[in-house]
């Protein structure tokens, strides 16, 4: 039986993001997150029978982080709880999973919880480093020998094969980074508002891993997302208009990306598009993961809005920015607005669907397309969303 | 002020032939011995057949780079003098992948596709790495 419009997100709590000291860890700013979405929702923890928590960097190594925030927060009796990890992956597959349990009658309310706290309070002993991205630095063994450290170096051979194989370019790259800019400053809790960026800018930017400029990576945030997933019937009784889950997908393509090129996209696509009953040109707008510029470029294409390796002049004739055919990453994403892996796209299209866009409102937003991703490419989720059942 | 070293890799139990090789100037890949399919580093199992049996075996050294990225953040002391350097994916001539540094070649002179080979670089008595450089046109 198709889960199209069974269930719907009926609330969304987000704390402040990026320099944000509020809470000495994460917990304290997943329960802030939660709180806050269940008053959004006109909700409260007694209502709550379903906990899902992805765990940012600063608490990965909790395996029972959902058991860690429940007994934080003083929840009772809770009909479904877990930890997930995908990735970037994870925030709509903790949707897709609220879903499918709601829909089969072991939950109700639902809470999905992202949360992190790697950034420190500047210290006025020492400048250690603390406040970068140096907690994604690990690496070991003949790696860490050759010099190979972090995410961003990994991800960065995959796009420059991909220049390579498709002749993208960092104009291309630095035309994402300059839409999504413009969507940020739009928006005014995003991390880069009031902050306008050029391409000459965004050339300008210090290198951090050829082919990655500065502004190709997104940004570190301090911050907690939480979303509360119920049945379509209860969310119409609540106090914000339900955002419809029309359709659901993942899809995690294994094997080497470096010769495929290619996110788990084409596979997620197909099976939320069935469920949704919705062709590609139905999509009002994008969310798309933005770990990098390259991230969304490569979803782009993989989606099928342009041809495998057109993703470069697409992102560079102007459509997805501001005014343009396709917005994309609306509030500004992961590289302008705050970066709570997945939860970022989900909650701006919530924002969106809502109309609560403001000034960054797009002016239809009936169906809205969100992805995660995770991994170097090897995790993916699709949710289609809607304004109506 | 003394100079601080890269990391040395720990040579693990797994790992030790590929060290062995090394140390005697030969790029050692696992060899499933069910299918033949080659794999670095190493793994328990054959991502093809998904055999648990394998061996180290000799490969020609010879490849050509399938990428590369240039590092321009210190994430480690012993690099300090380096930044920004290159780091690169080889694929080698019998098919599996090797990520290193490429030697003789400024980083913005990388270009994927050089024909390179390996060579080795001593580091201690019992750690030898191998690193490439690049080799003439057939």
């Amino acid at each position: 039986m198709s889960l199209r419009a069974k269930c719907a997100i009926a609330g969304l709590g987000q704390t402040r993001m990026g320099k944000n000291f509020d809470h000495p860890g994460p917990i304290g700013f997943a329960a802030e997150a939660v709180n806050l979405a269940l008053d959004d929702a006109g909700l409260n923890r007694a209502d709550l029978d379903g906990l899902l928590v992805n765990p940012g960097i600063t608490w990965f190594n909790n395996p029972m982080a959902s058991t860690a925030l429940q007994n934080a927060m003083g929840i009772r009796d809770l009909r479904l709880t877990a930890t997930m990890n995908l990735g970037g992956a994870t925030a709509a597959a903790m949707v897709m999973h609220a879903a499918q349990a709601i829909d089969a009658g072991m939950a109700e309310v639902v809470a999905c919880v992202f949360a992190d706290a790697p950034l420190r309070p500047p210290s006025p002993d020492k400048r250690d480093g603390a406040g970068s991205a140096a907690s994604y630095g690990f690496a070991q063994g003949l790696n860490a020998h050759y010099g190979l450290f972090g995410v961003n170096a990994q991800y960065a051979f995959v796009a420059q094969r991909h220049m390579y194989r498709y002749g993208t370019t960092n104009d291309h790259l630095g035309a994402v980074a300059v839409s999504e800019r413009d969507w940020a400053n739009l928006n005014p809790v995003a991390q880069f508002y009031d902050t306008p960026m050029s391409l000459a800018d965004y050339h300008a930017s210090r290198w951090v891993v050829e082919p990655f400029h500065l502004y190709d990576c997104c940004l570190v945030s301090n911050g907690g997302l939480a979303v509360i997933v119920t049945s379509a019937e209860r969310a119409k009784t609540l106090k914000r208009p339900p955002v419809y889950v029309l359709g659901m997908g993942q899809g995690h393509p294994g094997g080497d990306p470096l010769e495929t090129l290619v996110s788990g996209a084409p596979i997620a696509r197909e099976t939320a598009f069935k469920m949704a009953g919705i062709k590609l040109g139905d999509v009002n707008f994008c969310e798309l993961y933005d770990c990098y510029t390259f991230t969304v470029l490569v979803t782009l294409e993989d989606y099928g809005f342009c041809k495998k390796g057109e993703g470069g002049p697409f992102v560079a004739s102007g459509a997805i920015g501001p005014g343009g055919s396709l917005p994309v990453n609306t509030g500004g994403g992961q590289l302008s607005s705050f970066y709570m892996w997945g939860m970022t796209p989900v909650a701006e299209a919530i924002v969106q669907m809502r109309g609560d866009g403001g000034r960054r409102q797009v002016p239809r937003h009936e169906i809205g397309l969100v992805s995660g991703n995770g991994g170097i490419l090897a995790t993916h989720s699709t949710l289609v969303l809607g304004s109506q059942a | 002020m003394p100079e601080i070293s890269k990391p040395i890799p720990a040579i693990t139990p797994e790992m030790r032939e590929f060290f062995d090789g090394a140390r005697a100037g030969r790029l050692m890949v696992q060899k499933c011995d069910s299918c033949g399919t080659l794999r670095f580093p190493a793994h328990d199992l054959c991502s093809k057949c998904n055999s648990t049996a394998s061996r180290w075996v000799p490969v020609s050294g010879r490849g050509e780079v399938f990428s590369f990225n240039i590092m321009h953040q210190l994430y480690h002391p012993g690099f300090a003098s380096e930044v920004p350097y290159a780091v690169v994916v080889v694929e080698l001539e019998e098919g599996c992948k090797f990520v290193s540094n490429l030697l003789g070649v400024k980083p913005h002179d990388i270009r994927c596709g050089m024909q390179v080979e390996v060579t080795f670089e001593k580091l201690s008595d019992e750690v030898s790495i191998p690193k490439f450089r690049l080799r003439a046109a057939k």
